[in-house]
């Protein structure tokens, strides 16, 4: 893809050339960061993913774009603004979809609104700010390798206080998420819970986004979970699916951008979707063989009764 | 204010694209598309990045993208769709798919991002700046003519295709027992809202297309649930966002436009829900 001179360091010892990407701290400090960021987006996603609110995790992720820009007007570390507009962003769609409830169309429409406000005002404050557009590239790609140490124990506090909440509405959650009507006859506060969820949700996406920036937030929080829940319905299998797949693809996206001129989060895009192509491959062709084998059953039970 | 020639481009070109966002924008939140809106908005931003990159006109990356992108995203709902026999979940699933494509799409974007500041030494976060959140005010005389045609354009065939496509919506499976080319519309409209996003990204930026699309058809839905009176109250509310908007701009010049259109546009749904 790119021209032979981009990677020189690159040999055929890989243990070397891991050496080598380890002595550098600010790559052993990436790495950490992506692992942290990739289990716990690989959690959250995984039931995001099944509850079909990607619309809603994409706008939250949208959000830590107005935060870090009115962080950065304001003259604060750019990670109050992330949590800050991103905990805004969940109550506004859990407030504002609970109203045209019952209608997805309804939700929908009320996400959209609060993107578009959100990036309006992301805009807003950028220009505010003075104009220095060159921030706005990491603003929205984010820039992974300039992680210092502060950040990375940061991000380990927020992703096992995710975990931690994650786990204690965990069952319920579970429940009321592959079947709301069953849950709330059975007592579940499945509105509570929702709104619980997209905190969570707001909560990792506003570290993650630190990461990755908004706009590439995705690759770590759904294609991980989209590609296990593609290969296996069971729910503990295509979690630990999920989080294997997240710390995948980001070791090899960050591996390979070492290597290279280009940008570690195009990387993390290709791979995250590259994994879901050939999850959905696979399932394809194993369907297709599949049929072969029920038409002749089904040929076979219906000549028997 | 009339006096100056940008300003009269801004709201030639504003109000068509507008008009063209509120009509087709109706539609897209009766169909629950509003996600595949959003790609589309952010799907322009690659296509003209690629455009710049290869060195050929912008306008030319951005159609095609968007277009293209439309067009598949279409294709692949269809699919799923008559696979599901009418799930109620279907569109969900839509949604993960779109989400990746477009986050890949998005990282494609970042390549050519850097690939044009490695080629042509600065500039790149300008014309990112110009692609992501629009320069209305720097559209010329020819630019705002085409604008104001395409728009116009689009906003005549979205209404000649209305009514089989607000029947196939309603029912799909009816529509299509009685021979409505249920599949060819959702391509067809997926693509036509492909090049009023498009269009779109030139007037209000593609991150900022959503708003228009979104908002003022919300608020015609939240008023009204008949046909026509939906779609002319959406297309209305969506000029009035955008011409109060560029007023405002224009008297306030720390407020960029595109911020400005789209404050009055979410005021006006904010509006539409409090009321009932």
């Amino acid at each position: 893809m790119q021209p032979e001179s981009v990677n020189p360091t690159l040999g055929w010892n890989l243990a070397r050339d891991l050496g080598e990407v380890l002595e550098y701290h600010f790559m052993v400090n990436a790495l950490l960061a992506g692992s942290v960021v990739a289990v716990m987006a690989g959690a959250v996603g995984w039931l995001m993913v099944l509850r079909r609110e990607a619309f809603a995790g994409h706008t939250l992720s949208i959000m830590s774009f107005p935060g870090a820009a009115a962080a950065a007007l304001v003259g604060i570390a750019a990670a109050w603004g992330y949590f800050a507009f991103c905990g805004a962003g969940a109550v506004a769609i859990a407030l504002l979809s609970g109203r045209g409830r019952g209608s997805v169309r309804e939700q929908g429409a009320a996400i959209g609104t609060v993107q578009a406000t959100a990036l309006a005002l992301g805009f807003l404050f950028v220009s505010l700010y003075g104009g220095v557009l060159g921030d706005l590239e990491s603003l929205l790609f984010g820039n992974i390798l300039a992680i210092s140490d502060g950040q990375v124990i940061g991000l380990g506090v927020v992703a096992l206080v995710v975990l931690a909440a994650l786990a204690v509405v965990a069952r319920p959650l579970l429940f009321a998420s592959v079947d709301p009507d069953v849950a709330s006859a059975d007592g579940v506060r499945v509105g509570a819970l929702s709104v619980a969820f997209l905190l969570i949700l707001g909560a990792s996406v506003a570290a993650t986004s630190q990461i990755t920036g908004p706009l590439l937030v995705f690759a770590l929080l759904v294609a991980p979970a989209a590609t296990a829940q593609v290969l296996t319905a069971r729910p503990a299998l295509s979690l630990a699916l999920t989080v294997g797949f997240g710390l995948l693809i980001v070791w090899l996206g960050m591996g390979i951008a070492y290597f290279s001129v280009y940008p570690a989060g195009f990387y993390v895009a290709t791979i995250a979707f590259g994994l879901y192509l050939l999850a959905r491959l696979a399932v394809a062709l194993r369907a297709r063989l599949a049929r072969a084998g029920a038409r002749r059953v089904r040929a076979a039970v219906v000549g028997a009764g | 204010m009339l006096s100056h020639e940008f300003m009269r481009n801004a709201l030639l070109a504003g109000g068509f694209v507008a008009l063209a966002c509120g009509v087709c924008g109706w539609f897209v939140v009766l169909r629950g598309q509003v996600f595949a809106g959003d790609a589309l908005s952010h799907v322009a931003f690659p296509g003209a990045l690629a455009a710049a990159a290869a060195g050929v006109d912008e306008r030319i990356g951005l159609f095609a993208a968007t277009v293209a992108v439309g067009a598949g995203i279409g294709l692949l709902g269809a699919r799923t769709v008559a696979a599901r026999a009418g799930a109620a979940g279907a569109a969900g699933a839509d949604d993960t798919a779109i989400g990746i494509a477009f986050t890949f799409i998005l990282g494609l974007g970042l390549f050519f991002l850097t690939l044009f500041s490695l080629g042509s030494a600065g500039g790149s976060g300008i014309q990112a700046a110009h692609t992501l959140f629009g320069s209305i005010f720097g559209i010329g005389a020819g630019e705002a003519r085409l604008a104001a045609a395409i728009g116009l354009a689009v906003v005549l065939l979205v209404l000649a295709i209305g009514r089989p496509l607000l029947f196939a919506t309603l029912a799909p499976d009816v529509a299509a027992a009685r021979g409505v080319p249920t599949r060819l519309l959702g391509v067809g409209f997926l693509a036509l809202l492909g090049v009023v996003a498009a269009e779109a990204t030139q007037a209000v930026g593609a991150l900022l297309l959503l708003g228009l699309l979104a908002a003022p058809a919300a608020a015609a839905h939240r008023i009204t649930s008949r046909p026509l009176a939906g779609v002319a109250l959406a297309g209305c509310l969506a000029v009035a966002s955008m011409v109060v908007g560029l007023v405002l701009a224009y008297s306030l010049p720390w407020l960029p436009p595109s911020t400005a259109v789209i404050a009055v546009a979410v005021a006006i749904y904010v509006v539409s829900t409090v009321r009932r």
